[in-house]
């Protein structure tokens, strides 16, 4: 992969409880980044895309989009923008209330 | 597209007639638009059938108001179902004009917008889906209202003072309402019964 | 204060048995998201940054004991123990599940509050002075027609798709503490030569993208033509506001685009129209209204200096700043900050929440405050149980004597909770607070209004601010624009702004160094916005960019 290439990986929020989830592999949702899927070209994200549009329509999840995605040194995947950071681990103002992203 | 009056799916009887087309000439009951009707006005005054107008979003109901008395029906578009326009005229044709006949909800109506469509003198419905007159039976409906509309349904205020009638202001600046003929209307028409709150 | 009857209570009883069913129906597929997104906002339930967001109505501010004590429910029940105090005197709930919100409202319910048209496109909560019934300058309690006005705009069929949110604001004081000239309809109570009782109608103001102070269209409106003159002026507003563009469709654009007088004469032709309901509000209803707020039965008390202040420097430091005079002698008006230096503006715990409760009945008759600047209040404390009060709100962390202060910070969530946000605003606030306060300049500047917005949507009113801070994104960084010279009270301003954003690193810094400024030129103890308007910009611009002509962006 150049490393021009962005990975993209899916985020939405869970129907019955605006949790924020991940796409991962078999059309499964996870709380988590770690071993979800990533997209390393234009067309695997847009395979993963309509994978989510269906999990929208089935209700599954509400409003998912594509968000860019970098390794860290240990070799796990991290939101790119810290918008995405702020909504994987929660607020930066209230450790005691997010998830212990790595 | 289907036709909801009083909760149930009934036949529409009524024709819309694009602005080029001719109007049935077998007495059918003809929807025409605004932009036609200020065109034709003579003519379509001659039609020997019922007549009905069909107001757009953006066309408010002034320039109908000296010729309700001919129309059987009047249609108000939602363009799209947050488009809010259609209330302030269906509430200014039935309280303000004094408008009697049927009024319709056409356009993007959804079934959660019927209780306030009805509540603004609204009485009948164009549905896409026709069961919505099921889903409609079903609807839980809030049977309080704080204020007057154009239905028949008296305000919390009066009620909690029942025993008192406060008069409105004397004329003048404000015109009282003037007090509907019968109304050609399904008799089981909920929320409408045809007298005024005072 | 207000007491719901039998008819209130039904309707948001009947609210949560019709927003289960839509929930339901949105659970099973049967309402598509878009369908049930309308429905679900005028609930007050917001998709957002972590989770779905509940936004709870306080009608004009004004809680009771137990009401108060509903909310601390909410948030253990249903939530993750905490909630925030908004600049719309309502409450946020950020982690409701959606499958838990018919029964979160039921909750409501049960303590007579409700979730009803806190976001959509309706008219939202009435908000009004926060020192309703208990300041010296007011014509009447504001609240008895803010009651009057919720009633009248609740579940209002012609006017619930509106163009855009509609926010109306009630004051009947001669200081505006409401903020009226940024409301879409703000709503002045006074008494004319006749000593007739009427409104001042000012309309189209708003902040955002392009803000506006509200223009007055009606000098005098007597009180019974309120309601009819109001539906007049959303008449106007329904049918002309613009519906092609989100950002240009509240009704400021409308009163800048037709202009303030042939907007007013919009309005006075409809209104002249005639009434298009048969009903105009019984005079026992305005009567019944009015009685729910005369004052408790206040124990005459003596003036009375409170004890301890010279024993106590803390303690007479929490009287300086939050203690503010009451209309009747021997009460004051007491003000919890939920500003403490470092903490989270305006949030309080479901613990702090039962606290303000228990305190409120044993020494405000059971009321409760929430104010514009996220804070609360109780309204009507005997001077003689300041030292207790201000002792047991120690204990809660409740005590911060800040109130009006520097370290008093309005700011919105920001990135830390909202998906509108470009910054992040609670850090700057904390590390501002926590500046200010330790190096004294806090004392020494006194009443001065920091006001942050993690976005252009503005809910931190960073325009009204004497230093406003607007987060912004420069080059993938959070950066903050300030402006100088707001004002939300009578003098109403909106502020302009100094120059180029400053990083997250460089904006503690800026911050003081305008405080520093102030304190050097003020005359005659003058607020900041009266310096900025007295000797401009140019002495701030100097010591912020060593230029004054605002610093150019780096690239």
């Amino acid at each position: 992969m150049s490393e021009a290439a962005t990975l993209k990986a899916i985020t939405a929020n869970r129907l019955t409880d605006g949790a924020v989830v991940y796409l991962a592999d078999g059309g499964a949702w996870r709380e988590t980044l770690r071993g979800c899927r990533l997209a390393q070209s234009a067309e695997e994200c847009a395979a993963m895309e309509e994978v989510a549009r269906w999990a929208a329509s089935s209700n599954l999840v509400v409003g998912p989009y594509a968000i860019d995605v970098t390794m860290d040194d240990a070799g796990a995947a991290r939101p790119a923008s810290l918008r995405e950071a702020i909504r994987i681990e929660g607020p930066t103002v209230r450790p005691d209330l997010g998830r212990a992203e790595g | 597209m289907a036709l909801m009056k009083a909760g149930r799916i009934v036949p529409d009887p009524w024709v819309r007639v694009a602005d080029a087309d001719a109007l049935p000439d077998d007495g059918q009951p003809a929807l025409v638009g605004l932009a036609r009707w200020r065109a034709e006005r003579e003519t379509l005054e001659r039609h020997n059938g019922p007549l009905g107008i069909l107001l757009r979003a953006d066309e408010p109901p002034s320039p109908i108001a000296d010729a309700l008395d001919r129309f059987d029906l009047v249609a108000l578009d939602f363009p799209r179902f947050n488009d809010g326009r259609a209330y302030s005229s269906a509430r200014i044709l039935r309280t303000r004009l004094g408008f009697t006949g049927e009024l319709r909800a056409v356009g993007d109506v959804l079934r959660d917008q019927i209780p306030f469509m009805l509540r603004c003198g609204f009485d009948s419905f164009e549905v896409a889906d026709p069961d919505a007159a099921d889903a409609w039976a079903g609807t839980s409906e809030i049977g309080v209202a704080y204020q007057a509309a154009a239905d028949a349904r008296t305000p919390v205020a009066a009620l909690r003072h029942a025993a008192s009638r406060t008069p409105l202001p004397p004329a003048g600046e404000h015109r009282p309402l003037r007090r509907p003929v019968a109304a050609p209307v399904p008799a089981a028409r909920p929320c409408c019964a045809g007298d005024w709150a005072y | 204060m207000y007491a719901y009857d039998q008819f209130d209570r039904a309707l948001v009883h009947q609210r949560v048995a019709q927003f289960r069913d839509q929930v339901s129906r949105r659970l099973s597929g049967r309402l598509s998201e878009e369908q049930f997104r309308p429905l679900r906002l005028m609930n007050g339930l917001y998709l957002q940054l972590h989770a779905y967001m509940l936004r709870v109505a306080i009608p004009y501010g004004t809680l009771s004991a137990r009401q108060l004590r509903g909310l601390a429910g909410i948030a253990r029940r249903f939530d993750r123990g905490y909630g925030h105090f908004t600049t719309r005197q309502n409450i946020q709930y950020n982690w409701i599940a959606l499958e838990d919100a018919p029964d979160a409202l039921a909750a409501l319910a049960e303590v007579d509050m409700h979730a009803i048209q806190t976001s959509g496109n309706c008219i939202r909560n009435v908000t009004s002075d926060p020192f309703a019934g208990v300041a010296a300058d007011e014509v009447e309690d504001a609240r008895v027609w803010a009651e009057i006005v919720r009633q009248w705009s609740t579940l209002h069929p012609e006017f619930s798709f509106l163009p855009r949110k509609f926010k109306i604001a009630v004051s009947a004081a001669a200081d505006d503490r409401a903020a009226l000239r940024i409301h879409d309809i703000g709503l002045r109570l006074f008494r004319n030569d006749d000593n007739e009782a009427g409104f001042e109608v000012m309309a189209g103001g708003g902040l955002g993208r392009t803000p506006r102070l509200a223009r007055t269209i009606r000098d005098f409106l007597p009180t019974a033509e309120l309601l009819p003159y109001l539906e007049s002026v959303l008449r106007v507003y329904n049918q002309h506001g613009r519906r092609d563009n989100i950002y240009k469709a509240r009704i400021k654009i409308l009163v800048d685009a037709l202009g303030v007088e042939a907007f007013r004469d919009e309005v006075e032709a409809d209104y002249a129209a005639g009434r298009c309901d048969a009903f105009a509000l019984p005079a026992e209803e305005e009567r019944r209204i009015r009685a729910m707020f005369a004052p408790p039965a206040y124990p005459a008390l003596p003036a009375e200096t409170p004890r301890d202040r010279a024993a106590d420097p803390a303690f007479d430091d929490w009287v300086k700043a939050n203690v503010v005079p009451h209309r009747v002698v021997g009460y004051a008006i007491a003000v919890i900050s939920l500003k403490p230096v470092g903490g989270i503006p305006g949030d309080a715990s479901a613990d702090q929440m039962d606290a303000v409760a228990d305190l409120a009945e044993r020494y405000s008759f059971g009321e409760i405050r929430v104010t514009h600047t996220q804070n609360l209040i109780l309204p009507h404390v005997a001077q003689r149980d300041l030292y207790a009060l201000w002792q047991a709100l120690t204990a809660h962390g409740l005590a911060s004597a800040n109130y009006g202060r520097a370290s008093d910070i309005i700011a919105c969530p920001g990135l830390d909770y909202c998906s509108l946000a470009n910054a992040r605003s609670i850090p700057v606030a904390q590390r501002i607070a926590e500046r200010l306060a330790a190096g004294g300049r806090e004392r020494e500047a006194g009443t001065l209004g920091i006001k942050i917005s993690g976005c252009i949507n503005a809910c931190g009113h960073h325009h009204v601010g004497d230093i406003g801070l607007l987060g912004v994104e420069k080059n993938g960084a959070e950066a903050y624009q300030m402006t100088l010279g707001g004002d939300a009270g009578d003098r109403a301003a909106l502020g302009a702004i100094v120059g180029r954003a400053f990083s997250a690193e460089e904006v503690t810094d800026a911050v003081e160094t305008v405080i520093d400024v102030y304190l050097a030129r003020r005359v005659n103890g003058e607020r900041l916005a009266e310096t900025v308007r007295r000797i401009g910009l140019g002495p701030f611009k100097e010591r912020l960019y060593g230029t004054d002509e605002g610093g150019k962006d780096r690239p």
